[in-house]
């Protein structure tokens, strides 16, 4: 058997609109068969993933608290990859955000004001754009790959942030945890709607966010910049567009944003800095984005499956033999699906069962 | 044994696997394909071969488990991107994904096992030499294996016509094409021969390198390979020379902090990952010789017209 595609005539719209459906529907099939390899009752299994955290109050908070930073750096990243730029580097414009953020009330334990969170704000997101000009640098001048260079900066802010947490920042007063002093009230992020859940601002963030990510591309002359310079380079040099302006734009941009994650994070969910900040957020907005088919807008919902998942992987711990493991093997999985199911777009896939080629041209 | 010997063997250590997995991703790259798996199909064959080195006892057999489960990993990276033409970036970044989450899943229950660790060959009267007969004749099988490799990918792509077919696919898969080479096949074996040497590479972290098991312990060696290969200007000798060189940065940062020097260790971690970056950028800054050496088609899909 061999499989032959058949380039369509014309980009399919069902497609583009049905194969993120497909591929969620076929990862949880793959999923269910993983968890029967694994000698869990699929059914069971999956229950405690997807479906009993959407069952309580509390529990749709928390999905909202992981699916702010995931929606906001993927709306960054959606525009990015669009205009063919490979920020991979997010999960350290997140710490590097978090980190510039959590300076005000660290180093300036004195100053009470309502001064403090916006600026707060402020400082995570300059901090995530100026971590992100250092792969935007070295592409758009030395022409150096920044698929590597934005990686391996992943590493060096989270040694940066160990140092500074178990460091200079640490609590005097902490009993020897690798922690800083804990946030003072004007610098955390408050709850949306306190009574029922820890859901802070950060949501809020990510759907502006995604709101105004939407418009830019759909209808400023910037978002048809992105779109034609991201679908080939020199038809772009040809409008008169700037190849090496979009670099610094792309990763200005989607930086800021992954910083904004990163100290919402930690001023609105954890409320002190640590050594470790995200279970990979950076990385899973990757695939959030490819699901929402780098459409922002689509980020939102896709922002909210892949939290579930990460909720599910919280409530599968506490039922046994289930692993917390599974989680990343799932959203790997996924990624994979999407990617296939996106051919569907372009393409139809015949099976061919002869043996025998056709001529070939 | 001097000082000084005992650093360089800890060197070759270090580099060994930097320099298989290098040499894979060559040959792949080389046919065209950029394959941005391989801290995926790394991790996958470390777990694969400590699982399999457990079960049977054998850290040869572990090594052979490595090897075949990286050479079948990457079969998942080459059916999406050259049987459906998927972007190679972000399925490269999948096979990622997915090799760090499979690997902490398959490994859960061998974190603090005692692995079984694979020794040294010792080779009768050679490995009495002073100084060279510890460094080249004393060493485990990785290490030949390694030695082979260079030579023999050489070998392979500059003086046979099976490489030379592998670079024409790489270079023009247009052309290669109408010549009657089929680009898909010789393309889905350059993949699985990365997958292999990835895989081994794997296997020798997890029963060489710190023979046990723990999580995520490729540690972005799988990204520095892939620097590697640009820093090598896709030629395998350059990229042994290459694997020296960044082996050496990490076990130096390790002496430096062992001597006690006064920088924080974070500071001294964060070496590799640091010269892999000034590397990288005085590398790309000789736009000539990159854009000489680099296949043309790299990271370009190909579909048949029928």
């Amino acid at each position: 058997m061999r499989i032959e595609l058949e380039k369509r005539p014309q980009v399919s719209k069902l497609f583009g609109f049905l194969s993120p459906l497909l591929a969620l529907v076929l990862a949880l099939i793959a999923g269910t068969i993983m968890f029967a390899v694994m000698g869990k009752d699929p059914v069971e299994a999956l229950d405690a993933f997807f479906v009993e955290p959407l069952l309580e109050v509390w529990s749709l908070h928390e999905l909202a608290i992981k699916a702010g930073p995931l929606i906001l750096i993927a709306v960054g990243l959606c525009l990015c990859y669009r205009s063919n730029n490979w920020n991979i580097g997010a999960e350290g414009q997140f710490t590097m955000g978090a980190v510039a953020g959590s300076f005000i009330p660290i180093v300036f334990t004195d100053w009470h004001s309502p001064m403090v969170l916006p600026l707060m704000l402020l400082a995570g997101a300059i901090g995530g754009a100026l971590y992100a000009a250092i792969p935007a640098l070295l592409k758009a001048h030395f022409n150096t790959n920044e698929i590597l260079t934005s990686l391996m900066l992943v590493y060096i802010a989270q040694l940066f942030l160990d140092w500074l947490s178990r460091g200079p920042w640490r609590d005097p007063q902490g009993h020897n945890f690798p922690q800083s002093i804990d946030f003072p009230p004007e610098a955390v992020l408050p709850a949306i709607w306190q009574d029922s859940g820890r859901a802070h601002w950060g949501i809020i963030f990510a759907v502006v966010a995604a709101i105004l990510a939407w418009f830019l591309m759909k209808y400023t002359l910037k978002g048809f910049e992105i779109t034609v310079l991201g679908q080939s380079a020199r038809a772009g040099r040809f409008a008169g567009f700037s190849s090496r302006k979009m670099v610094w734009f792309a990763f200005l941009f989607s930086g800021a944003l992954a910083g904004l994650a990163g100290i919402s994070e930690v001023s609105g969910s954890i409320g002190h800095l640590q050594p470790a900040i995200s279970p990979g957020y950076g990385f899973t907005a990757i695939i959030v984005a490819f699901l929402a088919r780098l459409n922002p807008l689509g980020a939102v919902l896709s922002g909210l499956v892949l939290a579930l998942t990460y909720l599910g992987g919280e409530a599968a711990q506490l039922s046994p033999g289930i692993s917390a493991k599974a989680v990343s093997v799932f959203q790997g999985l996924l990624l994979f699906f999407v990617l296939s199911c996106d051919t569907l777009i372009y393409y139809k896939i015949r099976l061919v069962w002869s043996r025998v080629r056709g001529g070939a041209a | 044994m001097s000082v000084f010997e005992a650093i360089l063997l800890t060197i070759i250590t270090a580099s060994t696997p930097l320099v298989i997995a290098g040499l894979g991703e060559l040959v792949v790259e080389r046919s065209g394909v950029l394959n941005l798996g391989v801290e995926g199909m790394m991790i996958i064959g470390a777990v694969a071969a400590f699982v399999g080195a457990q079960m049977s006892g054998s850290p040869y057999v572990g090594l052979l488990t490595g090897i075949v489960a990286g050479a079948l990993f990457s079969l998942l990276f080459g059916f999406l991107t050259l049987t459906l033409v998927t972007n190679q970036v972000a399925t490269g970044l999948a096979l990622t994904i997915l090799g760090l989450g499979l690997s902490g899943m398959i490994g859960e229950g061998y974190v603090s096992v005692p692995g079984v660790q694979l020794r040294e060959i010792v080779f009768p009267f050679l490995s009495g030499i002073p100084f060279l007969g510890p460094v080249l004749f004393k060493q485990d099988l990785t290490f030949y294996l390694s030695i082979a490799l260079v030579i023999g990918v050489n070998w392979f792509l500059f003086r046979s016509r099976a490489g030379l077919k592998l670079r024409a696919v790489g270079d023009s898969h247009g052309s290669a094409h109408a010549l009657g080479i089929d680009v898909i096949r010789t393309r889905y074996l350059a993949v699985m021969f990365g997958g292999a040497c990835a895989g081994l590479a794997g296997a020798q972290l997890s029963l060489v390198y710190t023979p046990q098991w723990v999580e995520n312990m490729s540690a972005g060696r799988g990204w520095v390979t892939l620097a590697l290969v640009v820093f090598a200007s896709w030629r395998p000798t350059r990229v042994m020379a290459g694997g020296y060189l960044f082996g050496a940065v990490t076990i130096l940062q390790f002496h430096a902090q062992g001597f006690g020097v006064g920088i924080p260790s974070q500071f001294l971690s964060m070496l590799p990952y640091a010269s892999t970056i000034v590397v990288l950028v005085i590398i790309s800054q000789n736009r000539r010789a990159t854009l000489i050496n680099t296949p043309a088609s790299l990271g370009k899909a190909f579909v048949p017209e029928r």
